[in-house]
């Protein structure tokens, strides 16, 4: 190995460390109960870590069903934003249309304002409409977050996707819709997989317009900030240790699709 | 994730179809200003709702959003709410809202109880209507580690401590240890505002409102600003004063009693508590009331009603103020056989109370919605004089209007311990 | 259906959706900004500008994007590069790089307090290597400079990776021989990187610039968590006026601030960024 193959690889191992440092960091601090918050100067191998910490934040009441409402929120989230997103993608792939800009436009501005104000005059209008403390209610709001990314997405997605393998199935007799289902669709379901997944994580991740929205049926996140903010640090620190543990496995379950989603998504 | 797009397409439709009945199970839903830290509102849910027959959600929620969603829930004429808690100032805002219903026939069959008259009379918010129950009370006190007892300057009392000795104190302590060790809630949550407007104001001008901008007020941010040499540069970040005070960050502190109630249980032996000091015109001190309301349109009032037979019952009271450090607010006599933390907070409470030159001053009334920008007004104060170390009486003026106009908006009258006032309080 | 009507009814859904959970919460929230007791008022704005923490707000949300998102481009770009030269275990590392785009930055403002404590990490690791005494604090009022930097680092580490991915995907598609024609040209590798890579990653840069800077006027939960009222940015300012203070108005004359900065700042990057009329696909 030269020199300069090793420094390259040191330059690896440091950034991954940086990534991976604050991860273990926050994990030693969840498992090491009140005493490890107090102790001064810190091991930073946690000596006799208990699970206390994170057995007594599991035993809250309502943090199961925090989670099953994540869960149900960032499902839903999911499916809306695709079958919403993927539609409107294909037809800004493959359509030369007045008002395809303007749409753009209107898709990237919702990225361009702070959501947790957006959630405000949503309230009553949700209230009104019997939407409000439900899931489904939660989900409409996040929608609103993974949309711009389902759309923009799926409408590389299908650009990439070449026009003539479409129009060779309308030779052979398949009607667009037909071609559409059988030929495009599946080809560019790897991205929309990663896309779905991405607009799961924004949901499981959003904190605000959850808890603005929610009186009972709080999602795991909009959970935590209200009984994170004025618990013990112990406590808030199994939560946030809890917190990744479903991001890590969600990244790792979408690795291989990340490049998909990207790598077309900037054409 | 399946292979086929249709099946895809049939699982998301499901999932849509599915959304509508994520509802949760009838119960009555009770909303709560008070015990919002995890541990206090398991305490809630687990000990203080053990006898209780029905089924009860308890909700915690922050004081400013328990009012935005009861009047949120009023306008779109659907609530789901049955019961809500919260301190008397908090509440003080649904009555001219009409959001809370008369509770007279409660207070009658209650009667026995032994409510504190006064306590009741404050549940009428003025009205001919008892509008809320009583439920239990608090107050903020000091809490000192014993390890900083022996630096207590010659000849104080520290249960009649005043602020000039507890200067001298951290001066002693800083001098000692080359640490600050006093400490004050100035987090984004901690209740910081209260000590302006419950604690160091009246305790040197008497009042708050009216005095608001007088040469005693100068006075009293003056020498706040040079107490704060020796408090913990910390205090910016504490929201919870226990949470220092385990780790030996502060050695003396101010907080609500129940956001010290977890150093005094966990670690009795550690630590002694007493009343917040006094200033030239007393000892001001801030009394705490929270009570039990019945939102219009409740959907479960006899559900409601029934829980607040149940948490005024002498049982209740005496579980609440040993297991969560609120104080019974009916005749309930607290056991002799209290933990050692619990005497501590049970002490010092009664030392406030008890304390011969104190001046009670009650939680802003009457300001609505706008009380968050009246705690602003002494937030901004603090952060101008003691953080920037702007002149105060440059700063008093221009809060001072922005207070007048506060009080002119919202025609608040004034509240204890500002001299009683026909219309407006007036900042003199 | 005729055909010139397909792609209308393919975004119809979308554009509804929008329209109903954007727009008009858009409007509304315009109209609360412009609003005084009922009447049209520049009150709101006024009260905004002439509060103690606006300047500060300003300030500090700009320092934290004009910090944090260069060096989250810098580092994104460097870590591309090394992804491009590394042989085995790439998918590993991309993994592992990629693992805080899924971290929320309720945890990830969470995991630097855990570090930047008094009686945290960082102070643990300066105290065994002798460099401190006693604890140090980070994250107070009276040492603004490092409580800036811990709010920047912890934006750094949270954000940096989407950044990565769309570089990542960009330099994907690179065509090889254009840098095997610069090496026949005897360009040194930084001449190549300069001269071929960074021009053809441009429309890379731009999202990523975009995106991240959007975002990062967003940033919120790690700043709460971090800096608390030490540090106020323009959206702690308004969640504390919709929050403490219960004046929708003003949050709402926030609201409309970081729209309109976000606005501008992604036309400045369109702009600047052009992608030439020969390069685009």
């Amino acid at each position: 190995m030269t020199l300069r193959r090793g420094i390259f690889l040191s330059g690896i191992g440091v950034i991954s460390a940086w990534v991976l440092l604050p991860i273990w960091l926050i994990a030693a601090s969840a498992v090491g109960g009140q005493g490890q918050i107090s102790a001064w100067p810190k091991p930073l191998w946690p000596a006799g870590g208990t699970l206390d910490g994170l057995a007594s934040f599991l035993a809250i009441e309502g943090v199961w069903k925090a989670t099953a409402n994540s869960v149900a929120v960032a499902l839903l989230t999911m499916a809306m934003a695709i079958l919403l997103g993927a539609p409107a993608g294909y037809a800004l792939a493959r359509f030369n249309f007045r008002g395809a800009n303007l749409f753009r436009v209107l898709v990237l501005m919702t990225r361009a304002f702070p959501v947790a104000i957006l959630a405000l005059p949503l309230t009553v209008s949700f209230i009104r409409f019997g939407v409000y403390d439900t899931a489904f209610g939660v989900a409409l709001m996040h929608t609103t977050l993974a949309l711009p990314f389902a759309v923009l997405v799926s409408a590389s997605l299908f650009q990439a996707i070449p026009r003539e393998l479409e129009e060779a199935a309308w030779v052979f007799g398949c009607t667009r819709w037909q071609a559409a289902m059988r030929v495009v669709l599946p080809l560019a379901l790897p991205g929309i997989v990663a896309t779905a997944i991405f607009a799961f994580v924004i949901s499981w991740n959003e904190v605000f317009a959850a808890s603005v929205l929610t009186v009972r049926n709080r999602t795991l996140t909009a959970y935590l900030l209200a009984v994170l903010s004025e618990s013990p640090m112990h406590l808030q620190f199994a939560g946030g240790f809890l917190l990744i543990v479903p991001s890590v496995l969600f990244i790792f379950l979408v690795r291989k699709h990340l490049f998909a989603m990207w790598g077309i998504a900037n054409r | 994730m399946t292979k086929h797009p249709r099946t895809l397409l049939i699982v998301s439709a499901a999932l849509l179809a599915l959304a509508a009945p994520v509802r949760a199970q009838q119960s009555t839903v009770f909303l709560s200003s008070q015990l919002r830290p995890v541990e206090s509102a398991q305490i809630m849910r687990t000990q203080i709702l053990k006898g209780y027959a029905g089924k009860v959600e308890f909700v915690p929620e922050q004081p400013a959003e328990l009012v935005v969603r009861l009047q949120a829930e009023k306008q779109a004429g659907k609530s789901t709410i049955s019961l809500v808690a919260g301190v008397h100032g908090e509440l003080q805002p649904l009555v001219p809202a009409g959001i809370l219903t008369p509770l007279d026939d409660v207070a009658a069959t209650l009667k026995a109880r032994g409510f504190a008259p006064e306590l009741l009379a404050l549940g009428k918010f003025g009205t001919d209507h008892q509008l809320m129950i009583p439920w239990m009370q608090a107050t903020y006190v000091m809490v000192a580690n014993k390890k900083a007892l022996p630096y207590l300057p010659a000849g104080a009392d520290i249960n009649a401590l005043t602020y000039a000795q507890l200067a001298d104190w951290g001066a002693a302590l800083q001098k000692a240890t080359g640490k600050r060790l006093l400490g004050f809630p100035a987090g984004p949550t901690g209740l910081m505002h209260r000590f302006f407007e419950g604690f160091l104001l009246p305790s040197y001008t008497g009042g708050v409102v009216t005095t608001f901008k007088s040469p005693e007020a100068i006075v009293a941010w003056t020498e706040f600003a040079a107490l704060w040499k020796f408090v913990t540069p910390n205090s910016t970040n504490i929201n919870f004063m226990q949470e220092p005070l385990l780790t030996g960050d502060v050695w003396v502190g101010f907080d609500h009693i129940a956001r010290v109630i977890d150093a005094l249980t966990k670690q009795p032996n550690d630590f002694v508590t007493f009343p917040a000091p006094a200033g030239p015109k007393g000892r001001g001190w801030m009394p705490v009331l929270v009570g039990l309301s019945i939102p219009t349109g409740a959907p479960d009032v006899a559900g409601a009603k029934a829980l607040i037979d149940h948490l005024t019952l002498p049982a209740t009271q005496i579980i609440t103020a040993s297991t969560v450090g609120f104080f019974p607010v009916t005749s309930a006599a607290l056991p002799p056989d209290l933990s050692p933390g619990m005497t501590l907070a049970v002490s010092a409470v009664q030392k406030t109370g008890a304390a011969k030159d104190g001046i009670a001053t009650l939680l802003p009334v009457g300001l609505g919605a706008k009380s968050g920008e009246f705690d602003k007004i002494f937030l901004d104060t603090f952060q101008r004089v003691v953080l920037r170390g702007e002149k105060p009486d440059a700063v008093l003026a221009r809060q001072g209007a922005a207070l007048q106009a506060l009080m002119a908006e919202t025609g608040a009258p004034c509240w204890r311990p500002d001299p009683v006032s026909a219309g407006a309080c007036q900042v003199k | 259906m005729p055909i010139r009507w397909l792609p209308y009814a393919l975004i119809a859904p979308a554009a509804l959706f929008l329209g109903v959970l954007f727009v008009i919460p858009l409007v509304q929230t315009g109209a609360l900004a412009f609003q005084v007791h009922d009447a049209w008022a520049l009150g709101n704005f006024t009260r905004m500008t002439g509060d103690l923490n606006f300047a500060d707000a300003l300030r500090n949300s700009f320092q934290l994007v004009l910090v944090a998102v260069p060096v989250q481009l810098c580092l994104a770009m460097g870590m591309a590069m090394m992804l491009r030269h590394l042989q085995r275990g790439r998918a590993i590392v991309l993994w592992v790089w990629s693992i805080p785009l899924g971290i929320s930055d309720l945890a990830a403002g969470l995991v630097w307090l855990t570090i930047l404590t008094d009686q945290g990490y960082l102070n643990s690791v300066l105290f065994h290597l002798g460099v401190i005494a006693a604890p140090e604090g980070w994250l107070t009022y009276e040492t603004p400079f490092a409580l800036f930097m811990a709010v920047a680092i912890a934006e750094i580490w949270r954000a940096t990776a989407i950044v990565l991915l769309i570089l990542v995907a960009g330099v994907q598609m690179l065509p090889k021989e254009y840098g095997e024609a610069a090496a026949v040209f005897g360009a040194s590798p930084w001449q190549a990187f300069t001269k071929v890579t960074l021009p053809l990653l441009r429309p890379s840069i731009q999202s990523a610039l975009i995106l991240r800077t959007v975002l990062a006027f967003e940033a919120f939960a790690v700043v709460m968590a971090l800096g608390g009222r030490n540090f106020p940015v323009l959206v702690s300012e308004a969640y504390a006026w919709k929050h403490f203070n219960q004046d929708t108005g003003v949050a709402a004359a926030y609201a409309l601030v970081i729209m309109a900065i976000s606005v501008a700042a992604t036309l400045v990057f369109l702009r600047l960024l052009r992608t030439p009329v020969e390069q685009q696909t």
